[in-house]
């Protein structure tokens, strides 16, 4: 009986460590659009952060990947976009009505790689 | 025939073409059934010819914006318009350079319609990036504007002896570039202005400026020398543009550039605020720095008069 209880014990502790190590859930990032910039320009985040951009700007910009990865609809005054990044990478993205006005994303997978799997 | 026989029935077909190269000593000739005849100094026959005719050019009219800077776009694009129907004299049509709604809504388009249709003239429009921002990017656009136009909506039109070329250059935009007309755009009007001659005055308009006026708040195109290229040859050329929301005008050799204010809001002076966008100013500042414009050809002028008015002065 002691030892059952032992290893009990154990394999709880066990269990309990392990989830104590398990990465949290990743907060939302937020990037805000104000005086035709993406603020702040560059962002790393880690796989599974979702990133939300705010249009702070009495004019309309969009959300858009060089390579097609997200695409926002015309954001106006306070309209957001949000996209969730599942793959480590680096993603340019830039504002399709003004094509000045550009950003990156920098994925990390859980290892710190940015190298897609 | 023999050109002896010829020479018996009067002036030869020869002698016509000497009598019309005197021309330039101020004296021009005629021919009516045959016979020359003499219509006097040039100035008079000139007059009795074609006349000078105005055109007038609006612009970035963003029917949808209600921010602070102006919380009545259709308001100031109706006192736009009452200002055209006021104006002495009839302008032959109007070119609207472009950012005809705010965010591509039909309602927008609709409104836009509603109000400059008061004109009562023919408008050819082009498209600025904020009527292309529809679901099917620019559908909505072109089906209301398209019809006759080439690509996103490019297409070209004679208008008493001038060549209008209207051209887009707000599509196929690249992260950190500026407007972009593109090869297949390109391609169409090297050949669209083949063959036509020099001295035929040719007006272009597109909504981004096609010279480079502030690379740093994208005002310009990418690829805009390209086209100012073919251009070259021409003894009168002007280009019209919008987007930059203030009156900017350049000439270069035989190029007139001109840039028209807006009908909804004014941007600032390059380099002298943060961004380019909306810019506020004291309410009765605002149809200041509003406006139209007119532009009137006169044959044998080389440049267009193109004359800036204020929504008030």
């Amino acid at each position: 009986m002691t030892g059952t209880i032992a290893r009990l014990t154990r394999a709880a502790t066990i269990f309990f460590a392990v989830l104590a190590v398990a990465p949290a859930r990743a907060a939302d990032i937020s990037v805000k659009i104000a005086n035709f910039t993406f603020d702040p320009p560059q962002i790393t985040v880690k796989t599974g952060t979702t990133v939300v951009w705010s249009n702070d700007d009495d004019i309309p910009h969009t959300v858009t990947s060089t390579t097609q990865a997200f695409k926002s609809a015309a954001l106006d005054t306070n309209d957001k976009f949000s996209f969730t990044f599942t793959t480590p990478g680096s993603y340019q993205y830039f504002c399709s009505l003004h094509p000045h006005m550009t950003g990156t994303i920098v994925v990390e997978g859980t290892t710190g790689s940015i190298t897609p799997p | 025939m023999t050109p002896h026989d010829d020479e018996d029935r009067g002036p030869s077909r020869r002698k016509v073409l000497e009598c019309m190269t005197w021309a330039g000593t101020g004296v021009l000739w005629t021919v009516a059934g045959g016979v020359p005849a003499s219509l006097g100094i040039i100035d008079e026959a000139i007059g009795a010819e074609q006349k000078g005719f105005t055109f007038l050019q609006i612009s970035d009219s963003h029917i949808g914006f209600n921010k602070e800077e102006n919380p009545n776009a259709p308001g100031t694009l109706q006192e736009a318009i009452d200002r055209v129907k006021a104006l002495p004299g009839n302008p032959a049509f109007m070119i609207h350079t472009g950012d005809i709604s705010h965010l591509s809504k039909p309602a927008q388009f609709d409104d836009a319609e509603k109000i400059i249709s008061q004109a009562r003239l023919d408008v050819h429009y082009v498209p600025g990036e904020h009527d292309l921002v529809d679901p099917e990017a620019g559908k909505l656009y072109r089906e209301r504007y398209g019809r006759d136009t080439k690509g996103a909506g490019w297409y070209s039109f004679d208008a008493n002896g001038v060549h209008f070329t209207g051209l887009v250059n707000v599509v196929n935009l690249k992260a950190g570039g500026l407007g972009n007309l593109g090869a297949e755009q390109l391609e169409w009007l090297e050949d669209d202005l083949k063959g036509r001659s020099a001295s035929q005055p040719i007006v272009v308009f597109a909504h981004i400026p096609l010279w480079t006026v502030y690379p740093q708040w994208g005002w310009g195109t990418d690829d805009g020398a390209k086209a100012l290229g073919y251009l070259k040859r021409f003894g009168s050329v002007t280009v019209l543009n919008g987007h930059i929301h203030q009156v900017m005008q350049k000439v270069e050799g035989n190029v007139t550039f001109h840039t028209a204010r807006s009908t909804a809001f004014p941007q600032p002076v390059p380099g002298t605020a943060p961004s380019p966008g909306p810019m506020k100013v004291p309410a009765d500042q605002l149809e200041k720095m509003l406006g139209i414009a007119s532009v009137t050809f006169k044959q044998n002028e080389q440049r267009l008069a193109i004359i800036d008015t204020p929504l008030k002065s």
